[in-house]
């Protein structure tokens, strides 16, 4: 009999989900018995269905998801030991098309083939799905003949400013130095995007293989992987990623005897956004405080310790294998216009379907928002959505149908950035959002540049002043005039693109800025200055609930009375609106 | 961890610091590494121990703590026994972190970065923790707790607590 395999998706989501006493639940279950394997894999994309469990069993593969621990013994006693499948909890399968089928099937998997499916601790299975067949294969063409195909392909940089990789890599090839660097930058630092964290634990020999061919292609031999300290479980898999890569002479001296040298090392991050920025980036490798420098020289003329350094993010890494082994032509068949092949999304906010989903560029906003990630939450309307981080912008409406792609995107006045993708509904405040956007490259500045440090600062106080009711019309226009002179008056990514989340809502959402003036009221009921919870004495039943579970003790009136919320003390937690049982409790 | 920042005396720096100050002696590029080590073995960025390693490893003490004033991750006091970091990034913003924040804060008694009487939590808020379909989130020291509202973020506070021996 043909083994039976069992899959828990492992990785962050699905821990945090609580898929770690799954997998105990699965392995004393399965204890001792032949012909079974238990693997831990890392995250399919599916992160509002974790924890998730698949079975491989008579030929075929069935998913599970919101495993708990009853249905984990259920699946291991029925579907593991009799074959039956256990029908309440299938998400995927191939042949009746259960729930998620449709959100697997819209989507184009190259970066993520692997994630999901392959234990990321095993070399073997890494190598099983041809994995490291690409650095062969490189390694039999000149560097050259390599960059030529990553040029024709039209992989652009998938971390946000979109420059050709084949062209990144030709000018690190050209330029003259005995030692060069290969970095991948992993210090995903926008708010709202996962997919490199997904990646480096899901698959991290993909990325080990890119840069191995990367670092060919521009003559390198040395290779920094900086990643954010705040992904454990990635660097964790790195690490065994890169021992086995060695122990197999795919990293090392003479790889494959091909003559090419490489060796990767990790540098930890410790926690500052800008270092996202390729001069920062190197500042802080070198150990340095991560502030930028002007460009020229570009790091590929002069980067890690003044030598010639190329940076590639993890999502273009990851496509560099394939594109070695499927070719160019096959990765440009995907996509539309200047913008080839897929992209990676991280969908969150007030969606249905949370998680990671790739799809060729080109697809329609209304499509990835609508159907890969299941539409609006609660059926709430669709209010705006934000694309490109703290760099970005919010999206209206009326522009849903625009195409995922890098020139399209940047119409709008957002950005593609890393694929952040944030939904907002009616109940997200558009000032709020900007504010708190603001907040974060406020904070974030590295205060190098006057205009980003007090800038920066000068907006956020004007929008605060707004959400608390006290702007005045004029503030739109100082907003504007900022906006221009901090983009303009900015050295680095981080400046000149701070203002977009605030420029972008005033341009889109200009009236619900007005409202917070003009009106004074905050039409998402979010901004607590402008909002006031009130009981309706008709409808009270004088239960006292609410009275209980004030925070602050700020609600009045005896039993079967009609209470009173004192406005003074209210401080807008909601959590008496929460707890009303007959709903007499609004918010004006 | 270290709770207390009593002085320290020479051989405690000498024994605790010397053979960290080896592994990097001659490297460069070390800042922020190294830094990084101190802190998991001191607990936090102890202002002596920065002098005691800079003048061993001939760098100037103000570029080690221009470096560690600059990165979010180094923490120049002692913290709690659990630190717990509250998401802010953008989902969990959409979600209502911010209620949460506002809601451990009136619980704990502590403003954002601030450690309880007692030592046990420090309570911070961090940029994205990359878990944005399970918002709101939080960490309490290495486990992560999705699906948030501020009810249940003090639930699992308390059930911390609760665990504590005596």
């Amino acid at each position: 009999m043909p083994k039976t395999v069992v899959k828990v998706g492992l990785a962050s989501c699905g821990v945090a989900a609580g898929a770690v006493p799954i997998y105990e639940t699965l392995t004393e279950a399965l204890a001792g018995q032949k012909d079974v394997e238990i693997k831990k894999v890392g995250c399919i994309g599916l992160c509002y269905m974790e924890p998730i469990v698949e079975v491989e069993r008579d030929g075929k593969s069935i998913a599970y998801g919101k495993v708990d621990t009853a249905m984990a013994r259920e699946i291991a006693e029925s579907h593991v030991g009799r074959g039956e499948i256990v029908q309440r909890g299938v998400i995927l399968d191939p042949e009746s098309k259960a729930c998620e089928n449709e959100r697997m099937d819209s989507q184009v998997r190259i970066v993520l083939r692997n994630s999901g499916l392959i234990d990321p601790e095993k070399i073997e299975e890494y190598i099983a799905n041809e994995g490291y067949k690409a650095l062969e294969k490189a390694l039999s063409m000149t560097p050259l003949q390599v960059i030529d195909e990553v040029l024709s392909s039209g992989l652009r940089g998938r971390g946000g400013a979109g420059f050709p990789t084949g062209l990144k890599w030709k000018f690190a090839n050209g330029a003259k130095g005995d030692k060069k660097y290969f970095v991948c930058n992993a210090d995903e630092g926008d708010p709202g995007a996962f997919m490199d964290r997904s990646v480096l634990e899901s698959d991290p020999h993909s990325i080990i293989e890119g840069m191995a061919i990367g670092a060919y292609a521009i003559g390198s031999d040395e290779g920094i992987i900086y990643c954010r300290a705040e992904y454990p479980l990635a660097i964790k898999h790195l690490n065994v990623a890169l021992d086995q890569a060695r122990e197999k002479g795919f990293l090392g001296k003479n790889i494959l005897g091909s003559g090419f040298s490489f060796d990767i090392h990790i540098k930890e991050g410790a926690g500052a956004f800008v270092c996202g920025e390729e001069t920062a980036m190197i500042a802080s490798i070198e150990g340095r405080r991560g502030m930028p420098r002007p460009r020229p020289p570009f790091p590929a003329n002069s980067g890690v310790f003044g030598k010639p350094t190329n940076i590639n993010n993890v999502e273009t890494i990851a496509n560099i294998p394939w594109i070695l082994l499927n070719g160019a032509a096959k990765f440009a068949e995907y996509g539309i216009g200047k913008s080839r092949g897929t992209k990676v999304f991280a969908l969150a906010g007030k969606i249905k379907k949370g998680g990671l989903a790739e799809v060729p560029m080109g697809m329609p906003l209304r499509e990835v928002i609508f159907n890969v990630a299941g539409g609006i939450a609660e059926n709430k309307k669709f209010k705006a959505v934000q694309l490109g981080g703290p760099s970005g912008g919010c999206i209206p409406e009326s522009l849903l149908d625009t195409p995922v792609d890098y020139e399209s995107i940047n119409a709008t006045g957002a950005i593609m950035g890393s694929g952040g993708m944030v939904v907002m509904d009616e109940t997200t405040c558009i000032v709020d959002v900007a504010k708190f956007f603001l907040a974060f490259v406020q904070k974030e500045s590295c205060g190098k540049c006057p205009f980003c440090r007090i800038g920066t600062k000068r907006m956020l106080e004007i929008l605060e002043r707004i959400t608390e009711g006290k702007g005045v019309m004029e503030d739109l226009d100082t907003l504007l005039d900022l906006a221009r002179q901090v983009k303009e008056g900015s050295l680095c990514g981080l400046g000149q693109t701070a203002p977009n989340p605030v420029l972008t809502t005033l341009k889109y959402f200009r009236e619900e800025y007005e409202a917070h003036i003009r009106d004074k009221k905050c039409p998402a009921k979010v901004c607590t200055s402008l909002i006031h919870y009130v009981i309706d004495p008709a409808a009270c039943i004088g239960c006292t609930k609410c009275a209980r579970n004030c925070p602050v003790s700020c609600i009045a009136g005896e039993v079967k009375k009609p209470h009173v919320i004192d406005d003074e003390k209210c401080i807008r937690c909601g959590q008496c609106k929460k707890v009303c049982p007959v709903g007499a409790i609004s918010v004006e | 961890m270290t709770m207390s920042a009593a002085t320290l005396t020479r051989s405690d720096l000498e024994t605790r610091l010397l053979p960290l100050a080896d592994r990097y002696r001659g490297r460069k590029g070390i800042t922020i590494p190294l830094l990084a080590d101190m802190q998991r073995e001191m607990g936090y960025i102890d202002p002596e121990a920065v002098d005691f390693i800079a003048k061993e490893l001939d760098i100037p003490a103000a570029e080690m703590f221009g470096v560690a004033t600059f990165y979010a991750m180094f923490r120049l006091q002692p913290e709690g026994k659990y630190v717990v970091r509250l998401c802010r990034g953008t989902a969990c913003h959409v979600q209502g972190s911010a209620r949460i924040g506002e809601q451990l804060q009136r619980h704990l008694g502590v403003q954002e970065g601030e450690t309880t009487k007692d030592g046990l939590f420090t309570l911070q808020y961090v940029a994205c923790l990359g878990c944005c379909s399970l918002a709101p989130v939080m960490m309490v020291g290495e486990e992560v707790h999705g699906r948030l509202t501020p009810e249940k973020a003090v639930d699992v506070l308390e059930a911390v607590r609760a665990s504590q021996p005596e």
